[in-house]
């Protein structure tokens, strides 16, 4: 029992040199300094003080910042699903050449290993007052005056969102979709079953986990997120990661570190939330 | 007993039906619906990416909009000579090598762990979640300890230090998801076969794992240097004074007007396409050579 587990650690500590340092301490520093005082040029004071927390919780600022980030987060969260889901299916359950699936799966990956800066100024051109869609509307003579609120507002910043993330819903459903057993689908289709029936009763509850996982990650990305609603609402939006940003860029050390513990709270319990439905690890490593 | 008869008679009927679909005689009409969405949700996916591309190519008098005003590479030449631009051809070069030190840690760092979590071992769960935690942390937020971390220790921050770790803490889960899911098709009786023709550890790893594993990790290199090359939010805070491209390209967003920018994502994408192509190139002919081998014996 004990020299497998040695030489797994063995493995493992490579990885372990990364996280401790990149990740487990500097999440501990950013802790630790939200119980500090800042001497205002962004030094530290080691005095311990609840201040910091205690203005976070009580300012008004933090609930409408949450209240602006939960709603980018939920539309986005509906919309990478509502898309996503069909996507992943089409290509599980309706492309019958394997080789055109891979195919037609790469063709919807490849953007994610391009630059996702890059990708949301690519709706300027579209959504700007004289942009495509604007032009194109004015021609058809739908509208009399060009739209406003495509670009630099709150419908543009769930555009950009909605634009990077679905591949993070289609790729965990894709991967569970693809191992429900068509047999089973066969079966419920012998035995009477509706479409309806086996989209109920056998596609959503064993496409849970990459539901799960892909809502993790949009949900967590979005939460995370401040350069999408910094460029893509033209400053008319804030969320809670800017905010954070501007103290940072202010040398506001623990007033940001306190916003930031109480992110990361709220991003554990929705995450906690959603991982009730779905054992994460057995998902992933099986 | 007739009646009976009918009534079995009537989901054969049904089975015909649904079998003739599958054989592909006829598609339902949820394929039609569900093909119209793909084709739509990948038209989405492009259709804004191909316009900046189109737009970078205008001559002097271009817009960041249609119409295109002439063509000429007018902005390429502006973005690689002009000093307002920033300095692109020295943060090209910064992301590029930072971007295959990353790809060269990531790959051999998540192999060690892929085969570290092939067997549940004592604190697996805590190295688990670790990693996961590692990867849904707020970027910004993370760079902001790491910055913090640095300054306490002393050590000012740079791209070839904190940037690199912070890199790593995004590409290294994702290096290691992928390796989950190649490991999960590697049959370690290949393993237990070479053990028992006398292989040593490290020649089981070197003339087995990573010959079969090949196309897997190839895979994991091309997250590796793309997510790096790429990242933005856990670099910001971490580069120290030198701008990776990600971050030259952040600050163009917010005072470049000009097709410049729109010249430098195109020529950005045209790197990621590079490594994404030759990846997806290198794994296609590893398979089709392995195909042919089995085939030839």
């Amino acid at each position: 029992m004990q020299r497998p587990n040695l030489s797994a650690w063995l493995y493992v500590t490579p990885l372990m040199l990364v996280l401790v340092p990149f990740f487990l301490l500097p999440t501990l520093v950013v802790l630790v300094a939200s119980f500090f005082e800042t001497d205002g040029f962004g030094g530290l004071l080691p005095t311990l003080t609840l201040s910091n927390h205690v203005d976070v919780l009580t300012s008004a600022q933090t609930f409408l910042l949450y209240v602006t980030t939960l709603k980018f987060a939920i539309l986005t969260w509906l919309f990478t699903l509502i898309i996503g889901f069909p996507v992943a299916y089409f290509l599980v359950f309706h492309v019958r050449s394997q080789l055109l699936a891979i195919g037609l799966f790469l063709i919807c990956t490849i953007p994610f290993w391009t630059s996702n800066i890059i990708r949301m100024i690519s709706w300027i051109p579209l959504l700007g007052k004289e942009g495509l869609v604007n032009s194109t509307l004015l021609g058809i003579g739908v509208i009399r005056e060009p739209l406003e609120v495509l670009l630099y507002s709150g419908l543009a910043v769930v555009i950009a969102y909605v634009h990077q993330l679905t591949i993070f819903m289609v790729v965990p459903i894709f991967n569970s979709l693809a191992r429900i057993d068509k047999r089973v689908v066969e079966a419920a289709l012998d035995a009477g079953a509706s479409r309806l029936d086996v989209m109920r009763y056998i596609i959503i509850p064993m496409s849970k986990s990459g539901i799960a996982l892909g809502s993790t990650f949009v949900i967590s990305i979005v939460m995370g997120d401040f350069f999408v609603v910094k460029v893509m609402s033209g400053g008319g939006s804030a969320s809670v990661v800017s905010a954070f940003y501007e103290n940072v860029g202010v040398l506001q050390y623990p007033a940001a570190a306190a916003s930031a513990v109480l992110l990361t709270l709220v991003l554990i319990a929705m995450i906690a939330l959603i991982l009730r439905v779905v054992d994460i690890r057995r998902e992933i490593t099986q | 007993m007739t009646v009976a008869l009918g009534e079995a008679d009537m989901p054969m009927i049904r089975r015909r039906r649904i079998s003739a679909v599958a054989r592909g005689d006829r598609h339902p009409w949820t394929f039609y619906a569900l093909a119209t969405v793909f084709i739509l949700y990948v038209a989405a996916l492009y259709g804004p990416m191909i316009c900046i591309y189109l737009l970078s190519f205008q001559d002097i008098r271009g817009g960041l909009v249609f119409p295109m005003k002439g063509h000429s590479l007018h902005w390429f030449i502006d973005l690689f000579t002009q000093v307002r631009t920033g300095d692109v051809k020295g943060s090209f070069d910064r992301s590029i090598k930072l971007a295959a030190l990353v790809t060269v840690i990531t790959l051999v760092v998540s192999l060690m762990a892929g085969l570290a979590f092939r067997r549940r071992f004592l604190g697996d769960t805590v190295v688990f979640y670790l990693m996961i935690g590692s990867l849904v942390a707020p970027g910004l937020v993370l760079g902001l300890g790491i910055g913090l971390l640095f300054q306490w220790i002393g050590i000012s921050p740079s791209w070839y230090t904190s940037a690199l770790g912070a890199q790593l803490s995004w590409t290294l889960p994702f290096g290691v998801l992928v390796m989950f899911a190649v490991m999960s098709r590697f049959n370690s009786a290949w393993e237990e076969a070479a053990r028992d023709l006398g292989a040593s550890r490290w020649q089981i790893i070197r003339l087995v794992v990573i010959p079969v594993l090949a196309p897997g990790l190839v895979a994991v290199a091309l997250f590796g240097f793309t997510l790096s090359y790429d990242e933005f939010a856990r670099t910001l805070q971490t580069a120290g004074s030198l701008n990776t491209l990600p971050l030259e390209i952040w600050s163009m967003t917010l005072n470049v007007t000009s097709p410049s920018l729109y010249a430098l994502g195109t020529v950005t994408t045209i790197v990621s396409f590079i490594i994404i192509g030759a990846c997806i190139g290198a794994i296609i002919v590893i398979n089709k050579r392995r195909g042919m081998r089995a085939t030839g014996h």
